[in-house]
């Protein structure tokens, strides 16, 4: 295992992260459960220790704003921001993304409001579902910090050149304090070269950035974004690999665990996945045929890799920390649902809400939702295709 | 201030046109003529940041664009913000890697910068990043057919605030921006006019000049929001400067000037009968709402003349 072990929480491992990979610029807003890595940042800046431009704005669609436009002058960027803040940005998400920025964000995962709640939900992460950013969502405190690294080379990467987020659940991850393993600053450098921009603002190459693009171009600048979309997943399989090899780390889209012999399974984001696995380990001593799927990449949807695990079996809980209003299911419910469709064997599904506003999700639940499964599977009918777990009803 | 470059008459503005023919802009727009002597009096290399408006969509539909020098747009209410992002990164990169940092321009319509905008403004002036803010101010929402905005004058009719019967066109003021801009600290802020181009050019050679924000405000004749003759706009915008409506004025440093002391005015009524959008001011019934614009812009005067320590 490359580097050195130490201990931090999410969020101070992040801004380590973001030092290390010397960004040049940070534009960032306070919000809980984010906040402690703009300030660690705002130290790293005003110590000396950190030769970057921290812009203080005065919120977090400019924070957006103004990385969107540092980025296009050729500057690494990063910003960090959750729940409200997020939403405050997404007329800006779109933009970033069309405007092939490589800004790289951290999401410290939190309910949005009404009510007002700083704990983890995953809505703000769905919430950029669509947006054009490329999102991945870490585990623990380990995968914040590495993942936050592996961000900067996947979005500047000049088969990709789109903007990442890194999720990482709020104070869950944020704010706990484990053990990790950080990078020497060469090896940094190594594995993450200083940013080559791709076509920045140059006076003497004047370009127009932003045109207004009407019906007789903007389906095909739409269309191109798309396979830019589709056209990333290689590059950062590959930056997952080339990571690995160089940490002792293990990435990859998809993380499975007991799937070789699974018959149900449980798809679940975040930090929760621990949970499930830990559940899944004791299940399997016993002798039953359990498996837990994490995605390390949400955005793009690993379809291929999720087909290819879900082989096989034949009830699966797919777990979703926020809720769709009026959809069929929740969000990678119905991502799941869309990417096995048309499969000529496929797996039973029924989605589960859980954790809602930072609401514990128990070792208890998990093993409850996979005698769920083991029923659908029995059965062989999916008698509630939702299921809320931990709500007092 | 000694700042190089200052001009006297018309005919030393530079030849140079870094904005290409073949504009959608309306005929008698005030707005090529700002962007025109602005890259003209803003040397050097430099980036245009605008918010989204006329300017942005009569310059730059794909596949076609009018300038000749980098020019960013992102969205309506942050150009300021985006503009910040570009100055910050520009600042950072000369230290690191020698880039060479361009003079950051921005231009930002008046719903873009009075309204939607005001908030982004207000932080990049706060932050004291370097660029020139400059508001073409055609005192409504223009591009989206007419609009009331918090830059549409006392008495206009616009789509959303019309000539009822009961209601008669707009009936709050306009937002003081300069002074907006001043209360924030800045250094140098001005008012211009197409109508008196050497001033105009003068005041962007002297925010050029200076390190940090400015914030320029711009008049800019719209017949077609203003239901006018496009042959007339000039002329129009002269009659701002001379009925006192559209004083010129500059802030440099805690010192006011005004550049065209307007020692009789010429009666409103002349301005106001040009323009379409202030036709219900002459019924019977309006007048009252005619005086209270005369006593506002009587007001106005005499507090920027107090402002330049200026005795009647």
């Amino acid at each position: 295992m490359r580097g050195k072990l130490t201990g931090m929480n999410g969020n101070t491992a992040v801004a380590y992260a973001v030092k290390q990979a010397e960004v040049d610029v940070i534009a960032a807003y306070p919000i809980t459960p984010q906040t402690i890595i703009v300030e660690r940042l705002s130290e790293y800046v005003n110590n000396g220790e950190l030769n970057a431009a921290f812009i203080p704005v005065e919120s977090e669609h400019t924070a957006l704003s103004a990385c969107v436009g540092a980025s296009l002058a050729g500057a690494r960027v990063f910003t960090a921001t959750a729940s409200q803040g997020l939403a405050l940005m997404y007329e800006i998400l779109w933009i970033a993304s069309a405007l092939r920025t490589t800004v790289v964000m951290a999401l410290a995962n939190r309910a949005l409001s009404a009510p007002i709640n700083i704990h983890c939900s995953h809505d703000d992460a769905y919430a950029a579902r669509d947006t054009g950013w490329i999102e991945l969502f870490a585990e623990n405190v380990q995968e914040a910090y590495d993942l936050t690294l592996q961000a900067f080379r996947i979005s500047e990467d000049k088969r990709v050149l789109l903007p990442t987020i890194v999720n990482l659940d709020g104070f869950i991850l944020t704010h706990s304090l484990e053990g990790l393993y950080v990078l020497d600053d060469k090896d940094v450098k190594e594995f993450l070269p200083p940013k080559e921009p791709v076509l920045p603002i140059d006076p003497d190459n004047p370009i127009t950035y932003g045109p207004l693009d009407l019906y007789d171009y903007y389906i095909e600048h739409k269309r191109q974004q798309a396979e830019a979309m589709k056209n990333s997943y290689g590059p950062i399989k590959e930056i997952h690999r080339k990571y690995s090899e160089f940490t002792g780390r293990k990435y990859a889209p998809l993380k499975t665990f007991g799937m070789e012999d699974a018959e149900v399974a449980m798809m679940i984001l975040g930090s929760s996945a621990g949970t499930a696995r830990y559940v899944a380990r004791k299940l399997r001593k016993n002798g039953k045929k359990v498996g837990v799927i994490s995605l390390t990449v949400y955005r793009p949807f690993p379809v291929d890799e999720i087909r290819e695990a879900l082989k096989g079996v034949k009830a699966v809980a797919v777990m979703d920390r926020s809720y769709s209003f009026g959809s069929p299911g929740a969000q990678l419910y119905m991502d799941v649902a869309a990417a096995l469709y048309n499969e000529k064997e496929r797996p039973l599904l029924f989605n589960v809400i859980y954790g809602l506003g930072g609401r514990d999700l128990k070792p208890e639940h998990v093993a409850w939702v996979f005698e769920k499964a083991e029923e659908v599977a029995r059965t062989g009918e999916v008698r509630e295709p939702q299921i809320w777990i931990g709500v007092r009803e | 201030m000694t700042v190089s470059g200052l001009i006297k008459s018309i005919r030393e503005i530079p030849r140079e046109e870094l904005l290409a023919p073949g504009h959608r802009l309306c005929a008698g727009c005030g707005i090529p003529q700002l962007v025109r002597l602005t890259l003209k009096a803003v040397k050097g290399p430099k980036v245009v940041v605008t918010s989204t408006g006329c300017l942005e969509v009569a310059t730059t539909i794909f596949p076609y664009t009018s300038w000749r020098v980098p020019w960013v747009h992102s969205a309506f209410e942050n150009a300021a913000a985006t503009a910040s992002g570009i100055e910050a990164a520009f600042r950072i990169l000369e230290k690191k890697k020698g880039v060479k940092k361009p003079k950051v321009i921005v231009f930002g319509g008046d719903g873009g910068t009075f309204d939607i905008g005001l908030q982004a403004l207000s932080g990049a002036l706060e932050r004291g990043h370097d660029l020139i803010y400059i508001c073409y101010d055609n005192e409504a929402y223009m591009n989206t057919g007419i609009q009331r905005s918090g830059a549409t004058p006392k008495g206009a009719a616009t789509t959303t605030s019309p000539a009822g019967r009961v209601i008669p066109g707009k009936l709050e003021r306009k937002k003081d921006l300069v002074g907006i801009a001043i209360a924030h600290g800045v250094r140098y802020a001005a008012t211009m006019n197409p109508a008196y181009p050497v001033d105009m050019y003068n005041k962007l050679v002297k925010a050029a000049s200076i390190s940090g924000p400015t914030v320029l405000h711009y008049f800019t004749p719209c017949p077609t929001g203003w239901r006018a003759d496009p042959a007339k706009s000039i002329e129009i915008a002269r009659l701002a400067v001379q009925t006192r409506v559209w004083p010129l004025y500059e802030y440099e440093d805690g010192t006011y000037r005004i550049n065209v002391l307007v020692k009789k005015p010429k009666p409103v009524e002349e301005y106001f009968k040009l323009q379409g959008r202030f036709k219900h001011l002459f019924k019977p019934e309006n007048k009252w709402l005619l005086e209270e614009i005369k006593r506002d812009i009587e007001e106005n005067w005499q507090r920027l003349l107090r402002l330049a320590g200026i005795e009647e």
